[in-house]
């Protein structure tokens, strides 16, 4: 088996945040922690696209890299996991991390930074599987079960995909070699393209400009 | 009397065993090995039940799940 990878199409997220809804259901994480989020880059341009996003479980991962106590591992399948009990809550990893991915509950009544959560691709972690202590600290771990990441698998359009990146390389070709390039069966251009020009060829309606620093 | 000097002894004997421990100093701060994991070990996924150790099992579950995530296979289209 390859590595674990998530995989999202642009050309096919609608911005539903069912991700996030499914990843926040399926390991009841606190208010304030996403673990998943859905970024949308020029928001209300025609042209819109937009990519959910967690942990990207890096071959060479940053966060481990700059964990001062090392709490960082990775499985054989490729997934970066760490261990909350060694997790000081320093913070580094989120500052090394490209994608935002960890995440810092608020612990006590002062908001002091809790140790650092994250997508776990739904494997757990360093307890035993399945068991009460593993939910709590890290949620459930479907991998264990059989099952895959659980925002890939809720998704409605199948944009996200999660599993052996080899799996997922051969579906998403699949796919770009059935529809055609991007645009011709999903995405703004089917939604919203005109019957007279070609699927993807099409010109932005001129608009008002989006506002520096749109909402992501 | 002598029964009551024994006690005594007794009790100042396990009194300074008590005392003694308390000097003892265990180290509290773990020693890190730069680099190097130092968490508990997890287990394979496949460890435990339904898989039972059988990762080849295990895999194909997976690739089969991760086939209906492929709507094209799935339609037959």
């Amino acid at each position: 088996m390859a590595r674990m990878k998530f995989l999202c199409d642009a050309e096919r997220c609608i911005e539903c945040n069912g991700c996030v809804t499914a990843c926040k259901q399926e390991h009841e994480i606190p208010w304030g922690v996403n673990r998943r989020r859905v970024v949308t880059i020029n928001d209300g341009v025609p042209g819109e696209r937009s990519i959910s996003v967690a942990c990207m479980h890096c071959s060479d991962a940053p966060c481990m890299a700059v964990c001062p106590v090392d709490c960082f591992y990775r499985t054989e399948e490729g997934v970066v996991l760490h261990d909350k009990d060694l997790c000081i809550g320093c913070g580094y990893c989120f500052y090394a991390c490209p994608f935002g991915a960890p995440q810092f509950p608020q612990a006590g009544a002062f908001g002091v930074r809790g140790k650092m959560d994250k997508c776990t691709f739904c494997a757990g972690g360093p307890e035993k599987d399945t068991s009460e202590a593993e939910f709590k600290k890290y949620g459930r771990n479907r991998l264990a079960e059989g099952k895959l990441p659980a925002c890939a698998e809720m998704c409605s359009t199948k944009a996200l995909l999660g599993g052996d990146g080899d799996v997922l390389a051969d579906i998403y070709r699949t796919r770009v070699t059935t529809r055609g390039k991007a645009g011709d069966v999903w995405g703004w251009a089917t939604a919203y393209g005109r019957p007279d020009q070609k699927p993807g060829s099409q010109q932005p309606v001129p608009g008002p400009a989006p506002a520096p620093g749109g909402k992501s | 009397m002598i029964g009551l000097t024994r006690i005594a002894a007794a009790a100042f004997g396990a009194m300074a065993a008590l005392m003694l421990a308390g000097c003892g100093e265990r180290p509290q701060v773990s020693e890190y090995k730069q680099g190097k994991y130092q968490g508990k070990k997890d287990e394979t996924p496949y460890a435990g039940a339904p898989f039972n150790g059988n990762r080849d099992q295990w895999e194909r579950d997976l690739r089969t799940r991760a086939q209906h995530q492929n709507e094209y296979k799935r339609t037959g289209g």
